[in-house]
């Protein structure tokens, strides 16, 4: 007869070491691929910005009363933002989960379905608040004037960067292929990237695709960057910032419902 | 509380209108290895599955370390080392990055973070190759290194699932080495298998697994000698001849075991045997199993 095993203490759920192991785990690979990111992160709504603002730019001045590099600079922001959270959220988590197989190995440890989720959209919110500065960059260096109130962006990206990982993470966890990522791209990304408020005001649209704007967190995020860049307005701002908490959370608990069902049978 | 690390009492796991494991009992004491002996679609990859709290048993109980699953799982899992059949290493990794971030997904604590994973390193025997990414490393090597990323914490418990499948004769020697002085250490282990020379070489106790059943259990000679005897006779011959066989061998009273082209008779008497023709061979677990089960295993 053996002793009895020595009791270890009891763990909680969102553990920090638990979440630091999964982090570290994201981090070191990032070592291996950081380029490849960077450069799709980075160079894609720099060439939207590009086009946009020197395409446009040629025909309109200014809009809304800013200049329209401006205009497009500060909107970019929320395209990064998305390009570089939803979409390696969505293929990252469906190739841990089929191909490589790494929840089983991290499910394996003392962590939770609960603790992946979060700590992987933790860390790609993170990337999500760094990408998200580099339009705003460009921008810069185009003419556009520093403020304040940019040093915010990236707390504004990040917030931001946690939602749509979350959303990139849920996707993963109802696919039943890589396919079907095909749909959400066409059906919800695209329609809501292009009702954001991005490239063009939204104000000369119907009332119903005004309000149906107020339901897209990427417009919330477009807005708040720009008052960011040109000056808050007070409570409406409040307001837009609670509704990307909100988002986040609902979306947050959304994906660990989803991959739970998916890892745990 | 118990002596065993693993103690499972009827668990029933079913997806859809598949059991997959049913009505199982299960106890591997504290020290031993044991051995879940079985062919594919035994459910021995679904009991694996639920000792991890992946997949969660539709009845029965499931204790762990003393730990009840599935509820305190994440405790036991904090000292269980789970070895899984399919490589999930990290592709694009070194080989000291991999077990660099199991450390820290074990919870070892910073000051000893370095000694665990040169250990592990020279466990794998892979310290020379520590730079090396893993998609640059041989098959045998790589399974080395998913051991060794299993015990970076030093477990109490490793659960090896099909730990040499797919892997060339030479390579399966060199982890039974690794496997075997693992055991001499002391730790406990669970390892699932369909090689029956696996079971034989490594397990103190084997556990014959089917249809999600345990059907037997015990140190591999013991099975033997209660299920098949001492030795089988082995009869060649055509086919005709060895229906003949089969029937006599019944007339008697006798089971017997067809492959493809003889047929072992086992619990012959001296008479018999000489009157059947063939040759006496030791009996073994495969013989056991085919006779306790009516399938082969592979």
């Amino acid at each position: 007869m053996t002793a009895l095993p020595e009791r270890g203490r009891k763990l909680h759920r969102l553990e920090r070491s638990a979440l630091t192991g999964v982090l570290v785990r994201e981090v070191v690979n990032y070592s291996s691929y950081w380029r490849a990111s960077t450069f799709s992160s980075t160079v894609e709504p720099t060439i939207y910005l590009l086009a946009f603002g020197f395409g446009f730019g040629s025909i309109v001045s200014t809009i809304g009363g800013y200049d329209y590099v401006d205009f497009v600079g500060t909107g970019t922001v929320a395209t990064a933002v998305l390009f570089s959270s939803a979409f390696p959220a969505m293929f990252g988590t469906f190739v841990k989960y089929k191909f490589q197989r790494t929840y089983d190995a991290i499910l394996a440890a003392p962590v939770d379905t609960e603790e992946i989720v979060t700590a992987e959209a933790l860390w790609i919110a993170t990337r999500a608040g760094v990408y998200g500065c580099v339009p705003m960059l460009v921008a810069m260096a185009c003419g556009l004037d520093p403020s304040w109130g940019m040093l915010t962006v990236p707390l504004i990206a990040w917030l931001a960067g946690f939602g749509w990982a979350c959303f990139g993470i849920t996707v993963a966890g109802f696919a039943k292929s890589i396919e079907n990522f095909n749909y959400v791209v066409s059906a919800v990304l695209t329609p809501l990237f292009l009702l954001a408020g991005s490239f063009f005001p939204l104000d000369e649209f119907p009332a119903w695709a005004r309000w149906l704007a107020q339901l897209n967190p990427l417009h919330h995020c477009v807005v708040l960057v720009r008052h960011a860049v040109f000056g808050f307005v007070g409570w409406h701002d409040a307001i837009r910032a609670a509704a990307l908490v909100a988002f986040g959370l609902v979306i947050w608990r959304l994906a660990i419902r989803a991959m739970t069902r998916k890892l745990i049978d | 509380m118990t002596d065993s690390a693993i103690r499972l009492r009827g668990v029933v796991k079913r997806y859809g209108p598949i059991t997959a494991v049913d009505g199982l009992d299960l106890d591997v004491p504290t020290g031993t290895c044991v051995g879940l002996l079985g062919p594919n679609g035994a459910g021995k990859s679904t009991t694996m599955r639920l000792l991890t709290a992946q997949s969660i048993a539709d009845e029965g109980e499931l204790e762990l370390l003393g730990y009840r699953l599935p509820d305190e799982s994440k405790e036991a899992r904090a000292f269980l080392g789970v070895v899984p059949q399919l490589d999930n290493l990290d592709v694009t990794l070194s080989v000291e990055q991999n077990l660099l971030v199991f450390s820290h997904l074990y919870r070892i604590a910073r000051p000893d973070r370095r000694e665990a994973i040169e250990r592990a390193l020279e466990i794998a025997r892979l310290a020379d190759r520590r730079g090396s990414r893993v998609d640059e490393l041989s098959g045998g090597m790589r399974r080395r290194l998913l051991i060794a990323r299993a015990l970076v914490h030093r477990p109490r418990l490793v659960l090896l699932d099909e730990p040499t499948v797919g892997l060339d004769p030479q390579v399966r020697q060199e982890l039974w080495a690794l496997i075997d002085r693992l055991r001499s250490e002391g730790t406990t282990i669970l390892m699932s298998t369909h090689y029956i020379e696996e079971a034989e070489r490594l397990a103190d106790t084997v556990v014959i697994m089917s249809h999600g059943k345990a059907v037997a259990a015990g140190p591999p000679l013991a099975l033997v000698t209660a299920h098949a005897g001492a030795d089988a006779l082995e009869v060649y011959g055509s086919p005709v001849r060895l229906a003949e066989v089969e029937v006599e061998a019944a007339r008697e009273g006798l089971r017997t075991r067809r492959s493809g082209t003889s047929i072992s008779i086992f619990g012959v008497n001296g008479s018999l045997g000489e009157r059947l023709g063939g040759e006496r061979r030791p009996a073994n677990l495969e013989d056991v199993f085919v006779l306790l089960t009516g399938e082969e295993i592979d």
